[in-house]
């Protein structure tokens, strides 16, 4: 855990880095052949083999994911839990020590800033925030929580995702802890040892699979990840699969398939504001959004399963007849599937799965049809269930 | 037969006034796995420069552009179901189309294998 931030106290701590910076990782990527993009303000991996080797591998064996680019917070503090309350639609007196939850920060007209995990921690809540947004979201915390309450931002520590229906053979081998790793069920997470280094595991992700995400120090990061990959059953993953992954499995990309313009009812993205919430409103936006629940929107968010082999790609115009419909927001190849898909914004009235459209991509127009979401069944590991 | 590249990546093969095109091993390996290719019809006039094809990769869209004029006399069809011919062959088996070129003169403006090398490796 790196420096303590009170909260009206650093300026200079949130200025946005310039130019890509290196990851705890860097070097054992560019040692495995990562290819290196910027992403989101740092040096990363966009693929290793092959995109489609690697999203076919994480989908039937264990893929290992860098996504020490994402924001690690933590929360603590007198008060803390009515401080996050006001900030986020998240009901925390349901969520358990060791539960996981997606939540959403939301601005005032009810727009998603990002979307997050939340931990509660014995102490505090460890939040998970995007890459690209982090410093943005910190930054507004910071405006936002109350002087009783603190932020650390854990720079300190890198996150790692294993993911794939081997996920949790591989990682049992090298884990010891109060409790056996096979005793998480998804969106639960705990504190374990691997290779007598303190992490903090939870059984969560972003493929639709199995899996973990691990964090773990930054100085320990290349040999956890060494231990991880020794295993058979894992190989390195980009972030090229990362994304193709998760478009099968319908999950949205903050800064593609939302946005500060867009609410959480037309994102589909409800079940990030818990009932209670609902119910009782007071969060960011709330004035906005609840009544769309009610009242409905004017688009939704779709999967759209696209006839023959060209992709539609984000900005896409989606057509119902030779009218103008909707927009594509994510698109791309599914190796799965061996057929593109995507996730549009369409007018309500053609968002019913089995509605046919079409996507104008260069001047083509590629059949579509809606389709429901996630393109590949989800297969988190549920405890109790068959 | 003598090869020349452009410096958006493509090669032509260029016999007498006859020619093949595709896209460099280079391309290939920066675009990833190709899922799909658009070929330009046959008979479609091309000059130098247009956007002739496009080459899908799992991440992108990439046009291919026409390394000089002509008209277009074949197309690879076997790209509609192996498309991963150009992973797999980008310089071989893996040609987009034929042409007959209109105006030789432009392959003077082209790279040889040598000074093409020499571009790729100061990328």
């Amino acid at each position: 855990m790196s420096d303590t931030y009170d909260i009206d106290q650093i300026e200079d701590a949130d200025a946005e880095p310039v130019g890509p910076l290196a990851l705890p990782l860097d070097a054992w990527h560019r040692a495995r052949g990562g290819r290196m993009v910027d992403f989101a303000g740092y040096w990363m991996p966009v693929q290793f083999e092959g995109i489609i080797a690697e999203h076919l591998w994480t989908r039937s064996s264990a893929g290992f994911f860098d996504v020490s680019h994402m924001g690690q917070l933590y929360v603590s503090g007198e008060a803390v839990e009515a401080a996050l309350e006001a900030i986020l639609p998240i009901d925390l007196s349901t969520l358990p020590v060791g539960g996981v939850r997606y939540s959403l920060l939301l601005n005032e007209s009810g727009g998603i800033l990002d979307d997050l995990m939340v931990t509660r921690w014995k102490s505090g809540f460890y939040l998970v925030v995007n890459g690209a947004t982090k410093w943005d979201d910190i930054a507004h915390l910071r405006e936002f929580l109350p002087d009783e309450v603190t932020l650390n931002h854990l720079d300190d520590s890198a996150l790692f995702a294993l993911q794939g229906p081997k996920a949790a053979e591989a990682l049992e081998a090298l884990v010891t802890g109060d409790q056996a790793l096979s005793s998480l069920s998804f969106m639960r997470g705990a504190a374990f040892k691997l290779a007598g280094i303190d992490v903090w595991i939870s059984r969560s992700g972003y493929t639709g699979e199995d899996g973990f995400e691990i964090s773990v120090p930054a100085e320990n990061a290349a040999e956890i990840a060494d231990l991880i990959c020794a295993q058979s059953q894992v190989k390195p993953v980009g972030l090229g699969a990362r994304d193709s992954l998760r478009l099968e499995a319908g999950l949205p990309l903050y800064g593609h398939d939302m946005n500060a313009d867009v609410d959480p009812v037309s994102a589909e993205l409800l079940f990030g504001i818990n009932k209670r919430r609902r119910m009782e409103g007071g969060f960011p936006g709330s004035e906005d959004i609840l009544p769309l629940i009610t009242n409905g929107t004017a688009t939704r968010r779709v999967g759209l399963l696209i006839e023959g082999r060209m992709a539609a790609r984000e900005g896409a115009n989606v057509l119902a007849g030779e009218t103008e419909v909707g927009t594509v927001t994510s698109g791309g190849f599914s190796p799965s599937l061996e057929r593109p898909i995507a996730m549009a914004f369409v007018a309500t009235a053609h968002a019913a799965p089995g509605t046919s459209l079409f996507i104008d991509v260069r001047g083509r127009k590629l059949a579509a049809t809606v389709a429901p979401m996630p393109f590949i069944p989800h297969r988190y590991y549920r405890k109790g269930a068959a | 037969m003598t090869r020349y590249f452009t410096k958006d990546h493509e090669w032509i093969a260029v016999e007498g006034s006859e020619a093949t095109v595709g896209i460099t091993h280079y391309a290939q390996s920066q675009l990833g796995d190709i899922t799909f290719v658009e070929v330009p019809a046959v008979d479609a006039s091309v000059a130098k420069g247009d956007s002739a094809s496009v080459v899908d990769s799992v991440k992108a869209a990439s046009d291919v552009y026409a390394p000089v004029s002509g008209t277009v006399t074949v197309v690879n069809a076997a790209l509609e179901d192996q498309p991963e011919l150009v992973n797999s062959d980008a310089e071989g088996e893996g040609w987009l189309w034929k042409m007959t070129l209109s105006d030789p003169s432009e392959l003077a403006g082209l790279m040889d294998e040598a000074a093409y090398q020499t571009f790729v490796a100061e990328l």
